[in-house]
């Protein structure tokens, strides 16, 4: 009697730290955001979005050279990764179906995603920065574009690997040859699934930080030119932050806040399109 | 299959475009080997391998440098973050997989995976304006005075508790290591056959009992997998801990004193590298970063895989 006690009052206390522990991952998730919206929301003015910034520790200046930046680092990253990831993805899952290549260029690319993107910038800054001379705007973009790729060839391949085969034997049976079968009918197929993986893969670049310090750097003036330093949301914050001014540190809060927003936004998206398409998962 | 694209040409031509595209990542990869190790060669030339990895020294002055001391802020910060991660992001798995009533499961799954989206600027700056100051006037005074006071665990307390420091950079690490651990390890628990989960509870096993015994020895692959994958994220991770480590050169005893970890340097002193040794040093150590890295989410690749195949056979 006492042994059967003493085992159920060790399964309450181990299932009890189970359930702290989910909480406690929990109350990390609410202080972070709640912090951010508090924060962002008092720091928000039409002012962030209208105004380039004002010299250090004036009131009135705003981020909107960064968030032209942003934009368009983003833009151009995406323009590059996402071909360069679908088609990449699109040899995996196809053409070089079971193939040892195919596994092998796999794995690669999952370890791919997670290397830390602060060596990628260090690589970027070596091959187009150096070479000529000073930080600019397509460098970012080039950099964003090989953290995107590893992430959109992965997505693509599997959602490709889930279209039926029989599907592609139907369309080969019509005379169709390979690539009207892949433009045709695997990509209508798998278009939801492709989608989704972009959209995750702009959510986790709108965010990076470390590999545009040293490629697009920064700029306080507002700048559309991709072959100058551009300034970018993420690396102003970094800097406001870092820095000294009360103004500063509030703006750089309102920059949080719009970016958060926009990545979760992004995220909860792609996983609305996925259950949509695929059924609960 | 192959012989279908070789009768027409356009397939030719698209199966080659596609190759080139997914080839492209093992040119990243070799390209990123390659240019670090070329940028790097006037500081392999001068300090060499064990002499840049064991030196404390890093003097932009004397031009001087070695890897000691952000090697160590890396070692400890990500030590401290895996020490509180790994528990708690296996509590969650265990929660959501056994415990929590099915309707609570995906809504908390995925506020967990949400913890994941968020960038790491958004976790380092919240360290540096929230977290930090609720360290240096709560919780670190705290540990000083019960932890710092017991006999031999003191040296890892000294020094005046400013927030900026160690513990903090590993407390934020942690936070942001736990979504990945946990939805691996979710994902490697729900692997576990029920016929096996339900015969262990005809024998009157408790709930955990059948975690204990059962559930964790079976996806102990994963588990483990998701934890090194963690541990591959926290090496390289940047803006989370360079707002709250102070990019302090040293090697401290202490876990309450400012540090600098590799990325934390890169990060703070890339652009301001004013001569060529100083510029090399800081590439030798975005190399060294980049096959540490690479080398521990590779291991954790092939015990994901391991699991994998495991279950499927």
């Amino acid at each position: 009697m006492t042994m059967q006690r003493k085992r159920k009052i060790e399964s309450f206390v181990a299932l009890s730290l189970s359930t702290i522990a989910a909480l406690f991952g929990l109350f990390w998730l609410v202080f972070i955001l709640g912090d951010v919206l508090v924060e962002g929301i008092e720091a928000l003015s039409p002012a962030l979005f209208l105004n380039d910034p004002a010299p250090p520790g004036m009131a009135g200046g705003g981020l909107r050279n960064a968030f032209v930046g942003q934009l368009m680092i983003t833009f151009f990253a995406t323009l590059i990764g996402v071909p360069v990831g679908v088609l990449g993805g699109t040899f995996l899952a196809e053409y070089a179906r079971g193939r040892k290549i195919a596994r092998m260029i796999s794995i690669l690319s999952d370890i791919m995603v997670s290397v830390p993107s602060i060596v990628i910038g260090t690589f970027i800054y070596a091959i187009l920065v150096k070479p000529v001379g000073h930080f600019n705007g397509w460098a970012g973009a080039v950099a964003l574009a090989i953290i995107m790729i590893p992430v959109v060839l992965r997505t693509t391949e599997d959602m490709l690997s889930l279209v039926p085969w029989t599907l592609r034997e139907a369309a080969f049976a019509l005379g169709a040859p390979y690539y009207k079968v892949i433009i045709q009918v695997v990509y209508r197929g798998a278009a939801a699934g492709i989608l989704t993986g972009i959209l995750l893969s702009i959510a986790r670049v709108a965010g990076e930080t470390a590999p545009l310090l040293f490629t697009s750097f920064n700029n306080s003036y507002f700048s559309m030119n991709m072959n100058e330093p551009i300034a970018s949301l993420t690396v102003s914050i970094f800097q406001y932050a870092m820095g000294p001014y009360d103004t500063w540190h509030a703006q750089a809060w309102a920059a949080s806040l719009m970016i958060t927003l926009f990545i979760l936004m992004l995220t909860i998206l792609g996983r609305v399109i996925i259950r949509w398409r695929y059924g609960k998962r | 299959m192959p012989v279908l694209f070789k009768k027409n040409p356009v397939d030719i031509v698209f199966s080659v475009i596609t190759a080139a595209a997914s080839v492209s990542v093992l040119v990243f990869i070799v390209g990123i080997l390659y240019v670090l190790f070329a940028e790097s060669s006037p500081a392999i030339e001068k300090f060499g391998v064990v002499r840049f990895l064991t030196s404390t020294d890093w003097d932009p002055v004397r031009e001087s440098f070695g890897a000691a001391t952000s090697l160590y802020g890396t070692a400890v910060a990500t030590a401290i973050s895996l020490l509180i991660a790994i528990p708690v992001a296996i509590g969650i798995a265990v929660f959501i997989t056994e415990i929590a009533p099915d309707f609570l499961k995906t809504p908390i799954g995925v506020a967990i995976e949400l913890l994941a989206a968020i960038p790491s600027i958004i976790y380092g700056m919240w360290g540096l304006f929230t977290l930090a100051p609720i360290m240096a006037d709560y919780i670190e005074p705290a540990l000083q005075a019960t932890l710092g006071r017991v006999p031999g665990l003191g040296i890892l307390f000294e020094g005046t508790p400013m927030g900026i420091d160690l513990l903090t950079a590993g407390i934020i690490l942690s936070i942001m290591i736990i979504p990945f651990t946990a939805s691996i390890s979710r994902d490697a628990f729900n692997l576990t056959p029920e016929v096996v989960k339900e015969s262990a509870y005809a024998l009157g096993a408790t709930k955990w009992e059948v975690v204990k015994n059962v559930v964790i020895p079976y996806s102990k692959l994963g588990v483990f997998g998701g934890i090194v994958l963690s541990l591959g994220r926290a090496l390289g991770e940047t803006m989370a801990v360079a707002f709250v480590l102070g990019n302090n050169h040293q090697i401290t005893s202490s876990i309450l004193d400012a540090a600098a970890t590799i990325t934390v340097t890169l990060a703070n002193e890339f652009t301001e590298a004013d001569t060529d040794v100083y510029l090399a040093s800081l590439f030798y150590l975005a190399l060294i970063l980049f096959v540490l890295s690479f080398v521990t989410l590779a291991v954790a690749k092939f015990f994901l895989l391991r699991a994998e195949q495991r279950t499927s056979r």
